[in-house]
């Protein structure tokens, strides 16, 4: 009987632990990180097209002429539970893009929508050279890659919560926090000092208000907001599924309590006539 | 073995068959007759969860296996294709990934309900070594199945463990090589990693095997402690025991599919997302959760003992920690089995289940300060559980008396 009344204890007290490793991930000493909401958090989340079709925008005009996404290919922008352009859309913006293949007479070829998404540098080296030395990281996971460091007992509570979101926080966070160095803290030659990282990075502020230009809608214009929805386009990037597999953990997990349910009649009926 | 069968072959074409291979008496013995103590509670129940997890594993694993490509220059991208353009692809890995978290979770359930009713008493001793067997095969081939994704945290976590086996003298740096393939963790490391992880879990259903062996020899253990007496204490293992394993099981399916579904990366670590590069250490290296106590332990031992140096006074310990196990049938020579007979057993064993789960928190702290000096107090309650608490108990302790048999504790319970 002692031993019953320390399973919920023991359950909780192992869950909360479980969750400490993450906890870990990617401390950063700045200033905390203002959580957002995300229409794509929690259990029912699912992505907004517009916020993901403005995020891609973002990408496209600003992000895109230094950072790569090679895990996505140009039919990903048409799938469902994505930005969803049309598939003419898709057509259009590969054709926008150039394939070197040296297998061809001509060496290279317009991009088709099976195509990947092409790096702008063709090697690191390209990339460093022109960037100070920096390497843009590639964007197809960098919304997995970053984590916002919970401590304990909160990465309990978001685990409870299905909390996923402290990548797309973060980079929220890290793209409005750009602002002048404190008096008394270095930064590198050709640096920018970011508060939300608390150390200087190589990129430059790469936003500023009225930076892109939002077709037929009264979002506002702002830093915050494009921040907002880039982060979501590479949440999306990082995690293209996240819809259907939402989708089937509902019925996953209704299908396993009725039958849970039924097992426990079931057993409960087997051992009605015994004694344990 | 359950001796005395209550196969009869119904028909001509049994007969013929059961003279043969005897298949079908053996599964009618093992699967069906076998007689389980009617009062064992739900703590029993995760023997048949590991089980159903074991085949979750290795038939994920196997599809995994399809899409995967083990080569350091594919490797990272290959996991990032089975999530993205496998259909079904980031469930399948995600129920592998979420799914040796629930796996150690068990076993860890499983292996605390045998020291708290200990199971590892005669006559079940090598049932209990072959558990710990397991147990060690189990994190070997967890540890280089998180290898294979080729993050950072892959690539660190295996430079770090591989390179404690330099710590033994002589020998250590040929093993090391051996191990890795090369001089540092590089492709053959991958290569041997993943030929490897696709092994164990074969080996690991071998011992499986062995292990239910020895269980159906004693047969179950209960929570009193005291042994089956007659066919009054025990009940056929189909359908009650059969009912209530599926029953949990299917229970044990609905957190492990809430990660699946709406928190795959949870468990994880963010790092474990940039693909692996040998110039750039993480701030921290951490493995995960399920290893943490013992990585707590390896780092608790910061100072060298006469000719013995700090890094391989860690590995003694870290893998001391899990030899010991093998040894606690002779380390605890208390004649009760249960603990629930123990008044003075039972403090130390909630002291032991906590101090271990300190150890897993502390396993994932920065190794200074305060986490240093707690993670060494916690090692030495580790090793003082076994070495120096459970033989002196042993001792000192005046048991609860004991009911005269299983049936009786069952009518007392239910006065």
């Amino acid at each position: 009987m002692n031993m019953k009344k320390n399973i919920f204890a023991i359950f909780a007290v192992i869950a909360m632990l479980i969750s400490t490793a993450p906890a870990m991930a990617a401390a950063v000493t700045g200033k905390p990180a203002e959580l957002q909401k995300w229409s794509f958090a929690g259990v029912f989340g699912t992505y907004d097209t517009n916020q993901l079709q403005r995020g891609f925008q973002v990408f496209y005009e600003v992000c895109s002429s230094c950072h790569g996404a090679k895990q996505i290919s140009f039919r990903n922008f048409a799938e469902p539970g994505g930005p969803e352009f049309s598939k003419e859309q898709v057509k259009a913006l590969a054709a926008e893009y150039t394939i070197i293949d040296p297998e061809l007479e001509e060496g290279e070829r317009t991009a088709t929508p099976a195509d990947r998404w092409p790096s702008p540098f063709a090697t690191e080296l390209e990339a460093r050279d022109a960037n100070n030395g920096a390497l843009p990281p590639d964007f197809s996971v960098l919304a997995k890659a970053r984590n916002l460091a919970k401590k304990f007992p909160m990465n309990f509570y978001d685990m409870a919560t299905a909390y996923q979101e402290g990548g797309a926080d973060y980079i929220y966070n890290f793209l409005v926090n750009y602002e002048d160095a404190p008096h008394g803290v270095e930064i590198g030659d050709g640096q920018s000092y970011n508060a939300f990282l608390g150390t200087g990075i190589s990129m430059m502020s790469p936003l500023m208000d009225e930076l892109v230009e939002y077709d037929g809608t009264d979002v506002p214009l702002t830093v915050e907001q494009y921040a907002k929805d880039v982060s979501a386009f590479m949440y999306w990037m990082s995690d293209p599924h996240l819809v259907q597999r939402k989708t089937i953990g509902f019925n996953v997990l209704i299908f396993l309590s009725v039958l849970a349910l039924l097992m426990y009649l079931v057993k409960r009926k087997i051992w009605a006539g015994v004694k344990h | 073995m359950a001796g005395n069968s209550s196969y009869n072959p119904t028909n001509k074409v049994e007969k013929w068959f059961d003279e043969r291979l005897p298949l079908l008496r053996f599964s009618k013995e093992h699967l069906m007759d076998f007689p389980s103590p009617k009062n064992i509670n739900y703590w029993w129940t995760f023997g048949a969860v590991l089980a159903v997890m074991l085949v979750v594993q290795i038939i994920t694993g196997i599809i995994l296996a399809m899409h995967y490509t083990p080569n350091i220059a594919l490797a990272f991208d290959s996991v990032e294709h089975i999530r993205r353009n496998v259909n079904y692809g980031r469930i399948i890995q995600g129920t592998h990934a979420v799914g040796a978290s629930m796996f150690f979770f068990a076993v860890y359930i499983h292996m605390f309900r045998g020291l708290y009713y200990g199971s590892y008493k005669a006559p079940r001793e090598i049932l209990w070594i072959l558990g710990v067997v397991i147990f060690l095969l189990m994190m070997a081939t967890a540890f280089m199945g998180y290898v294979l994704p080729w993050g950072q945290m892959s690539f660190w976590g295996a430079t770090v463990i591989t390179n404690l086996f330099t710590a033994i003298p002589v020998v250590g740096e040929p093993i090391l090589s051996l191990l890795i393939g090369g001089f540092v963790v590089d492709n053959p490391t991958l290569n041997r990693f993943f030929s490897l992880h696709y092994l164990l879990p074969f080996i690991i259903a071998a011992v499986v095997a062995l292990h239910i062996w020895a269980l159906h020899v004693p047969g179950n253990g209960n929570p009193t402690g005291v042994e089956v007496k007659s066919s009054a204490d025990t009940l056929p293992f189909h359908p009650y025991f059969t009912m209530k394993d599926l029953f949990v099981v299917v229970v044990f399916f609905i957190p492990f599919a809430w990660f699946v579904f709406f928190a795959p990366d949870i468990l994880g670590h963010a790092d474990n997302y940039i693909e692996a590069n040998p110039f750039v250490t993480p701030a921290h290296i951490v493995p995960e959760w399920y290893l943490l106590p013992f990585y707590a332990m390896l780092r608790a031992i910061d100072f060298d003992v006469f000719f013995i140096s700090a890094k391989l006074g860690g590995v003694i310990i870290m893998f001391g920690s899990i030899i010991i196990l093998m040894v606690i049938p002779w380390l605890d020579g208390s004649k009760v089995r249960s603990g629930s007979f123990r008044p003075m057993f039972k403090p130390f064993y909630w002291l032991f289940v906590v101090n271990f789960m300190m150890l897993m928190y502390l396993g994932a702290q920065p190794a200074e300060g305060i986490y240093v000096i707690l993670s060494k107090v916690g090692t030495a309650y580790y090793f003082g559980y076994f070495l120096l608490v459970l033989p002196i108990l042993a001792r000192i302790e005046t048991p609860k008396p004991l009911p005269s048999s299983i049936s009786q504790a069952v009518l007392d319970k239910n006065k």
